[in-house]
C-alpha cells in the first residue's frame, strides 16, 4: 500500500515541474505589461517605464526570470503581487477560505440533495418523482451558471428581496477579525449575536448557483450507481430474505451505492473551482477565483504564476488523495493498473 | 501560548465595546468599487485608492470639499515670494497624530519633519523609504515635481521653506491633490526600526477626521471618528467601506439600506433611482471628454474632409441617449463646459449623412473606405461603454459607405499601441486633474520640435494651435489665456483632430438619511462633514 | 466499459441491423426523441437564419431601443422578443446567435475529437515514454481550473471567435484523449487485434481501422456531450467580455452587454440564457439518449 502510495506522489512530480514552467511561460506569452497596465490615460515616459521594468526585474532575461521563480517557489516564497505589493502566498491565503467555504457549502448542499433524490428515483423507478429528478437535473447540468446566478439575484434578492445581493457578511451589523477566514466558523466564535446568521444568509444563494451544477451530476450519478446496486444479487437475495426496503436500501445498496458518488466528488474538485470563477465574479465574493480573473486584467504576473500553480496543486493533490482513496477501498484496482 | 491568550481576550473586550456601543454608534457605510492598492496615495493613481486614504489623511493645502477651491489644510497659511520663486508655509500647531492598530502610539504632534519626509520619499531616490511598496510616484513625477524643486527646507518645527527652480501658478493646487498628503516621520522611524517597512504602505497613520481600524481585502475597510481631530469633528462615528464591484450589487445594497452612499451607479438605473422615495440622487458634471481621435497620420485620415464628414456622419445625440443614458452632455469643444475659456459660441456639426457623403465626394477618396475603429476594453469615468459607441459609429459610418472594422486590446495594450499611432481612429478619453484650460489642451499639442505629445493620439501639429498653447501656457493674465484658448477652440472646430463625443455627468445615489452630501468635481467621494439622521 | 460496449454490439446486431436497433432503442427514451427535435428545431434556425429572422442582427433601430417583447406592456408585433440597447432584434440576433454557438459547439467537438483520437491512439500504441508525456500534458491541462485556462489562452491569442474556439479545444482535449486511450487498451489485447497483427497489418492500419471503430461508441456519447459543454464554455468566456468580438451576435456576450439592464429591461438578459440554455439541454438529452442506446446495460437493469 505504501508502496503503491508513493510511486503515485512520484508520478505527480514531473507534473508539478511542468505547471511551474507552463504557468511561467503562459503567462509572459500574454500581451501586454503589468507597468503600462497601471497608467491609466496618463500614458508614461519610456525612461521611467524602463525604470520600473528594471526595478521588477522584468528586463532580465526569461530564463533567469524562470530561475528566479524556481527558486523562490521551493524556498516558499511565490513571489510578491505587483499591484499591491504583497505576498502572493499571502494574499491567497486571505483569500482562499472564501473560496473553501463557498466550494464547501456548494458541496453540502448538492450532497445534501443530490443523493436522496437520486436514491428514491432509483427505487421508485419511472416514477413520476424519477422523472422529474432526471428533468431537473439535465437542466441543472445545462445550466450556464453566469446566467443562473443573474437570474436568482433577479428574482430572490431583489424582487422577492429574501437574500442579499452579495457579500459575505452585513456589514453594518457585524465585524469579525479574521481568525480562520471562514466567516460561519469566525462568527461563531464571536460573541456577536446574529452574526452567523447573517453569514449564513449571505451563503445561500451563491452556494446554490455553484451547487447546482455538482448537484445534477451527483443526483445522477446515485440513482445509476443506485439501480446497478439494487440489481446485484445480494440485494435480491436481502429481499428476498424478507428485509425491509428501507433497510435494504438503506444498509446495504446505499452504502455500496456512494462509492462512485464519492469518487465524482473527488473529481469535481477541479469544475467547482472552475464555477467558483464565475459565481465569484457575480457575488462579489472576495474569493481566489474572482482574485485570478483580475490578475489576468491587471497583468500581475506573480499573482497570476503563483495563483495558478497553488490552484493546480491542490486540484492534483485532491485528485491523487481521490485516486489513493479509491484504491484502498477497491484492492482490485490497485493492482490491476 | 499566553501572548496569544491575552491579545485575544483584549480583541474580545474591545469587540464587546464595539457591541455596547453599536447601538447608539452612527455608521455610514460606501458601497465603492474596488480594492485599495495600499493607503498611500503618493504612490497610486486610481480614484479608488485615493477614497480609500483620504479619510485618514490631510494635505498642507486641501480642496474644499465639493469644489476645485484651495484651502488651508496642515498649513495654516502660506507667502509666496515676488518672484513666485519661494513659497513659506506656517504650520498648523497641536495636531495630532493617529495611534497605528499595528501599536504605534505617536509622541508628538504634527511638524515640519513630517512634511520634508512626504515629499523626500517620493523626491529622494536614496530615502529609505522611496523603493518601498513598489516606489512609483506617478503623480509627482507627471506634475513636473521632480524638474520643479530645488529645495524643501524646514525652518523651526512649524515652518517649511519650498523653492522652485521656476514660477509655477498651479503649484498650490497641485499640493491640494492627494500626491501631497502628509504622513508621520515618527511612524516611518518606528517601523523602520522594527524592519517593516512595508507596513507603512498598508496600515495607514495620519491626521485626518478618520482613524483606519480594519482592512480586508476585496471586502470591506473600516474607519472610526478620531477624537483628537484638529478641525471640525466627523459628525459619524463609524465609516465603512463596503467593497461591491458590482454596479447592480451597489445598487440592490443602497435600496435595502446596506449602504448609504454608492459609487457609479449604472446609467440605466438612473430612473430607478430617482422614482425611489428613500434615495436622493444628486449629480455634477464631470471635469471630463471622451473623444474618437482620427489618426492623422494615415490615410484617409489626412483629409480634412474625410474628418469633417465623419464628424456629421455620426449621430451624437443617439450616442448620448442610448450610451450615457442621460448621464453625459453633448461635447463640442475640446474641453468640458465647466472649465473657464469653453467657447459656447461654437457651433458643433450637426448629425447629417447626406451631408457627409457630399464632403467625402468632394474629398476624392473613393468608397467603401476602409478604417479600424478601436475601442477600450475598460469602462472609464468619461465613457461608459466605449465598445456600445463603436457599435454605432460602426453601423453609421455604413450609412456613407465607411466600412469601419471594430478592434480593442488590453487596456494597457491598447493605450499603448495608439500612443505608437497604430490605429486609424479610435476612442479614448481623459479626466482633468485641476482645473486648468492647460490640463486639456496639452493632450492635443506638439512640442517646439512638431513632435506630438505622448496623448497626442491624431498626431495632429499644427502650428496655429501649438503657438497659442504655448503663449498662453506662459501667461498669468487670464482674460489673454481666455482669448488665446478660445481661438484654438475655433481652430479645432474647423480641423476636426479629433471627433468630441461628450462629458459624462456625475450621478451620486445617497440615501435620504445621509447629510451634507457633496459631489466633487476631481470625482472623490469625501465623508468628513457627512452626517447620518 | 468498452469491452462491455463492443460485446453488446455484438450481442445486439440481430437480424434487424445494428442501425434499426439502435434507432428502437434511442427512439424508447422520449426525452431524447424531444431534445432531438429540439435540437433540428435550432440547427434548423441556425442554418436557414438569414432567410428565418425578421432582420439582420446587426441593423439598429435606434428609435426602437430597448423595446419590450411583445407579451410585456408596450410591446409590439414589430419586435416580437423586443429590441437590446441599440435597438436590434431580439429574435434575429438570437436566432443568428444560434449559428454562432452551434458553429462554436461543433468546430471544438470535431477539432478536440480529432486530436483526441490521434494522441489517445498513439498514446495507446507506443506506450513507454511517448504514453506517459501524452498523458501528463493532459494531467497539467485537467490540473488547471478549466475557465481559468480558457481565458489564459484567450488572453494570450487575444479574444476572436477563432480563439474561442482554440481555447474551449485545448480545454476539452485530455478527456478525449483519456478515452480514447482507455478503450484502446482494453481493445488491443483481444483476440482480433492480436490475430491482425500476427497477420501482418500495418500500424496505422491497426490503429485507424481495426481499433478505433471498436472504441467509437463512448467516444459519441462523449462527444455529443461535448458540444454542449463547448458552448456552455464559450459562452462563459463571452460573458467575461473574452468571446466573439461585436458585432457578432453570440450569446454569451450578448448576456454580457446587457448585464446593466437587469433590473431595468430584463428580457434583455433573461432571453439569451434561455437560449443558451435550451440549445444545452437539447443536446444533453439527445446525449443520454445515445448512451443509453449504446449502453443498454443501463436500461435493462
Amino acid at each position: 500500500m505504501f508502496r503503491y502510495l508513493l510511486r503515485r506522489a512520484a508520478l505527480t512530480l514531473p507534473t508539478f515541474v511542468a505547471l511551474m514552467f507552463v504557468t511561467f511561460v503562459a503567462i509572459r506569452l500574454v500581451p501586454g505589461d503589468p507597468v503600462e497596465v497601471r497608467t491609466g490615460e496618463r500614458g508614461i515616459s519610456p525612461e521611467r517605464l524602463a525604470q520600473f521594468r528594471h526595478e521588477l526585474g522584468l528586463d532580465q532575461p526569461i530564463w533567469k526570470q524562470f530561475l528566479d521563480y524556481v527558486w523562490g517557489i521551493l524556498h516558499g516564497d511565490f513571489g510578491t503581487s505587483l499591484v499591491t505589493n504583497e505576498k502572493v502566498l499571502t494574499e491567497f491565503a486571505t483569500l482562499f477560505p472564501a473560496t473553501i467555504e463557498l466550494s464547501l457549502a456548494a458541496m453540502i448542499f448538492a450532497v445534501a440533495i443530490g443523493v436522496p433524490a437520486g436514491t428514491i428515483a432509483a427505487v421508485k423507478r419511472g416514477s413520476p418523482f424519477d422523472h422529474t429528478v432526471m428533468g431537473a437535473s439535465v437542466i441543472g447540468f445545462s445550466m450556464p451558471i453566469f446566467w443562473w446566478g443573474l437570474l436568482l439575484i433577479m428574482l430572490v434578492s431583489e424582487r422577492w428581496g429574501l437574500t442579499p445581493v452579495s457579500g459575505r457578511i452585513d456589514l453594518i451589523k457585524f465585524y469579525l477579525e479574521p481568525t480562520t477566514g471562514f466567516l460561519l466558523i469566525d462568527s461563531l466564535m464571536s460573541d456577536q449575536e446574529g452574526a452567523f446568521v447573517s453569514a449564513l444568509h449571505h451563503l445561500v444563494l451563491p452556494t446554490i448557483v455553484l451547487g447546482t451544477i455538482p448537484l445534477a451530476v451527483i443526483a445522477r450519478i446515485t440513482r445509476s450507481s443506485m439501480l446497478e446496486v439494487l440489481n446485484e444479487d445480494y440485494v435480491r437475495t436481502a429481499r428476498a430474505k424478507g428485509l425491509s426496503p428501507m433497510r435494504v436500501i438503506g444498509l446495504h445498496a446505499l452504502r455500496n451505492a456512494l462509492i462512485p458518488v464519492i469518487t465524482s466528488i473527488g473529481l469535481q474538485i477541479g469544475t467547482l473551482l472552475a464555477g467558483a470563477v464565475l459565481t465569484e465574479t457575480i457575488f462579489s465574493w472576495p474569493g481566489v477565483g474572482k482574485w485570478l480573473i483580475e490578475g489576468i486584467g491587471r497583468r500581475d504576473y506573480p499573482a497570476l504564476q503563483g495563483g495558478i500553480m497553488l490552484i493546480s496543486s491542490i486540484v492534483i493533490i485532491v485528485n491523487l488523495s481521490v485516486d489513493v482513496l479509491y484504491g484502498a477501498i477497491n484492492p482490485r484496482l490497485r493492482h490491476g493498473r | 501560548m499566553k501572548r496569544t491568550f491575552t491579545t485575544g481576550a483584549a480583541t474580545l473586550l474591545a469587540m464587546l465595546a464595539v457591541g455596547v456601543t453599536a447601538a447608539e454608534a452612527k455608521t455610514l457605510v460606501y458601497c465603492s468599487e474596488g480594492s485599495p492598492e495600499n493607503f498611500t496615495p503618493a504612490l497610486n493613481t486610481t480614484g479608488t485608492t485615493f477614497d480609500a486614504a483620504r479619510p485618514v489623511f490631510n494635505q498642507l493645502v486641501e480642496f474644499a470639499r465639493g469644489s476645485t477651491t484651495v484651502v488651508p489644510g496642515l498649513a495654516e497659511k502660506w507667502e509666496v515670494s515676488a518672484d513666485g520663486k519661494t513659497i513659506t508655509f506656517h504650520l498648523r500647531k497641536g495636531v495630532k497624530w493617529h495611534s497605528g492598530i499595528n501599536g504605534f502610539k505617536p509622541s508628538r504632534d504634527f511638524n515640519a519633519d513630517d512634511v520634508l519626509f512626504s515629499f523626500n520619499r517620493q523626491w529622494k531616490a536614496d530615502h529609505p523609504y522611496h523603493k518601498i511598496s513598489g516606489g512609483k510616484y506617478d503623480y509627482f513625477a507627471d506634475m513636473d515635481m521632480p524638474a520643479l524643486l530645488e529645495s524643501i527646507e524646514k525652518k523651526g518645527d512649524l515652518t517649511v521653506v519650498m523653492k522652485l527652480k521656476e514660477p509655477n501658478a498651479p503649484i498650490m493646487a497641485n499640493l491640494a491633490m492627494d500626491f501631497g498628503t502628509i504622513q508621520s516621520a515618527e511612524y516611518a522611524d518606528m517601523l523602520q526600526k522594527a524592519g517593516k517597512l512595508e507596513q507603512f504602505d498598508q496600515i495607514p497613520v495620519g491626521t485626518g477626521p478618520f482613524q483606519f481600524v480594519a482592512y480586508q481585502k476585496d471586502a470591506v475597510i473600516r474607519y472610526k471618528a478620531f477624537a483628537g481631530y484638529w478641525g471640525e469633528k466627523a459628525k459619524i462615528d463609524d465609516l465603512v467601506f463596503a467593497i461591491t464591484p458590482d454596479p447592480t450589487a451597489r445598487l440592490a445594497k443602497l435600496k435595502k439600506g446596506e449602504c448609504h452612499v454608492m459609487i457609479a451607479p449604472r446609467p440605466a438605473d438612473l430612473a430607478e433611482i430617482k422614482a425611489d422615495a428613500n434615495l436622493n440622487l444628486m449629480s455634477a458634471p464631470g471635469l471630463n471628454i471622451a473623444y474618437w481621435a482620427f489618426n492623422l497620420t494615415k490615410p484617409p485620415m489626412d483629409n480634412k474632409k474625410i474628418r469633417q464628414a465623419f464628424a456629421s456622419a455620426i449621430d451624437k445625440a443617439a450616442i448620448l441617449k442610448e450610451v450615457y443614458q442621460g448621464a453625459g452632455q453633448s461635447a463640442k469643444n475640446l474641453i468640458p463646459p465647466t472649465i473657464w475659456s469653453y467657447n459656447d459660441k461654437i457651433q458643433d456639426y450637426k448629425y447629417d449623412p447626406e451631408a457627409a457623403k457630399k464632403l467625402i465626394a468632394e474629398s476624392g477618396v473613393a468608397t467603401p473606405i476602409k478604417i479600424d475603429l478601436w475601442w477600450m476594453p475598460v469602462q472609464r469615468p468619461y465613457n461608459p461603454n466605449a465598445k456600445r459607441i463603436a457599435e454605432m459609429m460602426q453601423a453609421d459610418l455604413a450609412k456613407i459607405g465607411v466600412e469601419a472594422e471594430l478592434k480593442s486590446y488590453e487596456w494597457g495594450e491598447y493605450r499603448k499601441r495608439m500612443q505608437a499611432g497604430e490605429h486609424i481612429t479610435g476612442q479614448l478619453g481623459w479626466t482633468g486633474d485641476n482645473g486648468d484650460p492647460d490640463n486639456f489642451f496639452f493632450l492635443i499639442g506638439c512640442n517646439a520640435e512638431g513632435k506630438p505629445a505622448g496623448q497626442n493620439l491624431s498626431k495632429w501639429c499644427n502650428k496655429d494651435f501649438n503657438d497659442k498653447l504655448a503663449k498662453a501656457r506662459s501667461l498669468a493674465d487670464i482674460k489673454e489665456r481666455t482669448k488665446l484658448y478660445e481661438e484654438m477652440q475655433v481652430i479645432a472646430r474647423e480641423e476636426v483632430p479629433q471627433f468630441t463625443i461628450a462629458h459624462s455627468v456625475v450621478f451620486e445615489p445617497t440615501r435620504k438619511e445621509v447629510e451634507g452630501w457633496k459631489i466633487s468635481p476631481f470625482g472623490r467621494h469625501e465623508f468628513h462633514g457627512v452626517g447620518l439622521k | 466499459m468498452a469491452a462491455d460496449v463492443e460485446s453488446t454490439l455484438v450481442a445486439q446486431a440481430g437480424p434487424k441491423g445494428p442501425f434499426a436497433d439502435f434507432w428502437d432503442s434511442f427512439s424508447e427514451n422520449r426525452g431524447a426523441v424531444a431534445g432531438l427535435v429540439l435540437l433540428t428545431l435550432i440547427a434548423g434556425l441556425a442554418i436557414f437564419a438569414d432567410f428565418v429572422a425578421p432582420y439582420s442582427p446587426i441593423e439598429q433601430f435606434r428609435e426602437f431601443s430597448k423595446a419590450p417583447p411583445v407579451w410585456e406592456d408596450g410591446g409590439t408585433w414589430k419586435f416580437i422578443l423586443g429590441t437590446d440597447a441599440l435597438g436590434r432584434d431580439m429574435l434575429s440576433r438570437l436566432i443568428h446567435g444560434a449559428r454562432v454557438s452551434l458553429f462554436i459547439g461543433m468546430s471544438v467537438m470535431v477539432v478536440s475529437v480529432s486530436i483526441g483520437i490521434v494522441l489517445g491512439l498513439v498514446a495507446a500504441f507506443a506506450g513507454g515514454l511517448v504514453d506517459t508525456l501524452i498523458m501528463r500534458v493532459m494531467d497539467l491541462i485537467i490540473a488547471v481550473p478549466s475557465l481559468v485556462l480558457a481565458i489564459l489562452v484567450v488572453a494570450i491569442l487575444g479574444p476572436s471567435l477563432t480563439n474561442t474556439i482554440v481555447a474551449v479545444t485545448v480545454v476539452y482535449l485530455p478527456r478525449y484523449v483519456r478515452l480514447v486511450r482507455a478503450s484502446a487498451l482494453s481493445e488491443i489485447g483481444k483476440d482480433y487485434v492480436v490475430a491482425s497483427r500476427t497477420i501482418g497489418v500495418g500500424k496505422l492500419r491497426l490503429m485507424f481501422v481495426t481499433v478505433l471503430p471498436n472504441c467509437l461508441a463512448p467516444l459519441i456519447v462523449q462527444a455529443a456531450l461535448g458540444v454542449s459543454d463547448a458552448i456552455l464554455e464559450a459562452a462563459a468566456l463571452g460573458f467575461l467580455g473574452l468571446g466573439a468580438q461585436p458585432p457578432i451576435p453570440e450569446w454569451g456576450s450578448m448576456l454580457a452587454d446587457s448585464r446593466e439592464f437587469i433590473r431595468s429591461d430584463p428580457w434583455i438578459v433573461t432571453l439569451p440564457g434561455l437560449a443558451i440554455l435550451f440549445t444545452v439541454v437539447s443536446i444533453n438529452l439527445m446525449g443520454d439518449g445515445l448512451r443509453d442506446a449504446f449502453d443498454p446495460k443501463l436500461k435493462r437493469s
